[in-house]
């Protein structure tokens, strides 16, 4: 029962975020501001995370490819499709729902807490709008440029990985990272990616947004946002990928 | 002026406000008093609209502000000023920006003149060079003092304040109350405190309304309050020895 009544609420609250907007001028340098907030400030963590995840994934590709016959250009191809297709939309969704979804929830349940969002709505101003909106968009807007650097970065530590330790040459490497290519994987990547970005945002922001009590909560609220998001992302990813790729 | 009529208000059985009901006059202070847990906040957060009653009418200068859209509504609250308990300062903006936030969302002036208006504001409540601080480097009575100056800056017909004393000195308490008092006086604001703070209530009280259990016990101002005969109001204010000894001198 709890489940449908948290659902209806945010939907409800999803309503108050697309209507009864607020004029355009005040949202552009919101939305600006978020982008450097919440997208260019994971530019670090994420390509540092998806370097040893490339590496990661070369070893253990290599290490699965035991056949002598199979090429070596293989632990490239497999390399690429894995980070593509999964590794790095799924994973670093996953990352980025801790990181940039527990900044969102906490930061809003303690604007809730602090009657700050009162404050807001007492001057006239949708509030869940006001401060919800130009997270969504600048979520969406920045993960798939965070996505690409993360696909590249991952392609780099795995040819790092396979370089030094000798178990696939640069030469193979390379061409396993071309062979085959095909450009519809990376719409499906960000597509993804893009999805992933509306429900870290949306669904951190909507338990940040409807926190009540005080310090104790805002913590839980946080805690609830990024749970949800994460089974969300697992959820979607299925639905998305049967739908896209199957 | 604000006129609220028999306004309910309720959560699941719980009755927060029953029947309650208030006359709160232009260019006056006019307290809202009761303990705490006695509905005096719901009663100021239903007037601003941020709970909606379940019956009664509130009209602002006779505008209805329960049987209006949602635009109307807005329109209202921007001739609102609220200072909140604890300030409600934005903590991610300097103070100029806190209090240059509502003229621009609403007021349409260029940069020069919000400037001009956020340091008029700020001298309006005493307070020199911390526009470029945040709330967290300001003491609590200048955090009151700040979010008063953003209250104002849009020059609002009605100004509401929660419990502006609360976790103040007895000395920083009366100079924010003597600010609200002046600011009122001075541009023919309807101000409605709501407050516990006795001494707020002996200093300022134009115009009392006490609260118990929902429901309005009690109206009158500070210069019949000591003497009201009023049993509920009289266990209210008598609860302390300090008051109990005032009571024995009168």
């Amino acid at each position: 029962m709890e489940f449908f009544v948290t659902t209806g609420r945010y939907i409800l609250f999803l309503k108050n975020v697309f209507f009864r907007l607020e004029s355009r001028r005040v949202y552009f340098p919101k939305i600006i501001q978020e982008i450097h907030e919440l997208g260019m400030s994971s530019i670090g963590f994420v390509s540092f995370i998806s370097i040893f995840v490339g590496a990661v994934v070369t070893l253990q590709i290599a290490y699965n490819l035991e056949n002598p016959l199979l090429p070596t250009y293989i632990i490239g191809l497999s390399s690429r499709d894995s980070l593509v297709l999964e590794f790095s939309p799924t994973m670093i969704s996953l990352v980025l729902a801790g990181k940039i979804g527990s900044n969102i929830a906490s930061s809003l349940g303690t604007m809730r807490v602090t009657e700050q969002i009162d404050a807001l709505e007492v001057m006239g101003i949708n509030s869940a709008s006001y401060l919800v909106l130009p997270k969504i968009i600048a979520v969406m807007f920045i993960n798939p440029f965070l996505i690409i650097l993360s696909i590249a970065l991952g392609l780099v530590g795995g040819w790092l990985a396979g370089n030094i330790t000798g178990i696939c040459p640069t030469e193979d490497f390379l061409v396993g990272v071309q062979y085959e290519f095909i450009p519809f994987n990376i719409a499906y990547s960000l597509l993804k990616t893009i999805i992933f970005g509306f429900i870290i945002t949306s669904v951190c922001a909507f338990f940040g947004y409807t926190t009540k009590g005080g310090a104790l909560e805002v913590g839980q609220s946080s805690t609830k946002g990024v749970v949800y998001t994460s089974i969300l992302i697992i959820i979607f990813n299925y639905f998305i990928t049967s739908l896209l790729l199957s | 002026m604000i006129e609220v009529k028999n306004i309910n208000k309720s959560f699941a059985d719980k009755k927060v406000l029953n029947n309650f009901s208030g006359y709160f006059e232009t260019g006056k202070m006019n307290l809202i008093i009761g303990k705490s847990g006695s509905g005096k906040t719901m009663a100021v957060k239903c007037m601003l609209g941020l709970f909606s009653v379940d019956s009664g009418d509130i009209l602002f200068n006779g505008r209805d502000f329960i049987n209006i859209s949602e635009y109307e509504k807005t329109k209202i609250r921007q001739e609102i000023g609220m200072v909140f308990q604890g300030g409600a300062l934005f903590d991610s903006m300097t103070i100029e920006d806190n209090i240059m936030f509502p003229l621009k969302m609403f007021s349409g002036l260029n940069v020069i003149d919000m400037i001009d208006r956020v340091n008029f504001c700020l001298n309006r409540v005493n307070l020199k060079n911390v526009n470029t601080l945040f709330p967290s480097e300001l003491s609590g009575g200048m955090q009151k003092r700040v979010a008063i100056a953003r209250a104002i800056a849009l020059k609002p017909k009605y100004l509401f304040c929660d419990e502006p004393n609360s976790g103040l000195d007895p000395s920083t308490a009366t100079v924010i109350d003597n600010l609200l008092k002046e600011i009122t006086y001075e541009y023919n604001i309807t101000t409605v405190i709501n407050t516990h703070d006795m001494n707020s209530v002996m200093e300022i009280g134009d115009n009392i309304v006490y609260i118990e259990d929902g429901k309005k016990e009690w109206e009158g101002d500070n210069r019949n309050f000591l003497s009201s005969g009023n049993k509920k109001l009289n266990e209210f204010i008598f609860s302390s020895k300090l008051f109990k000894k005032l009571k024995s001198a009168i």
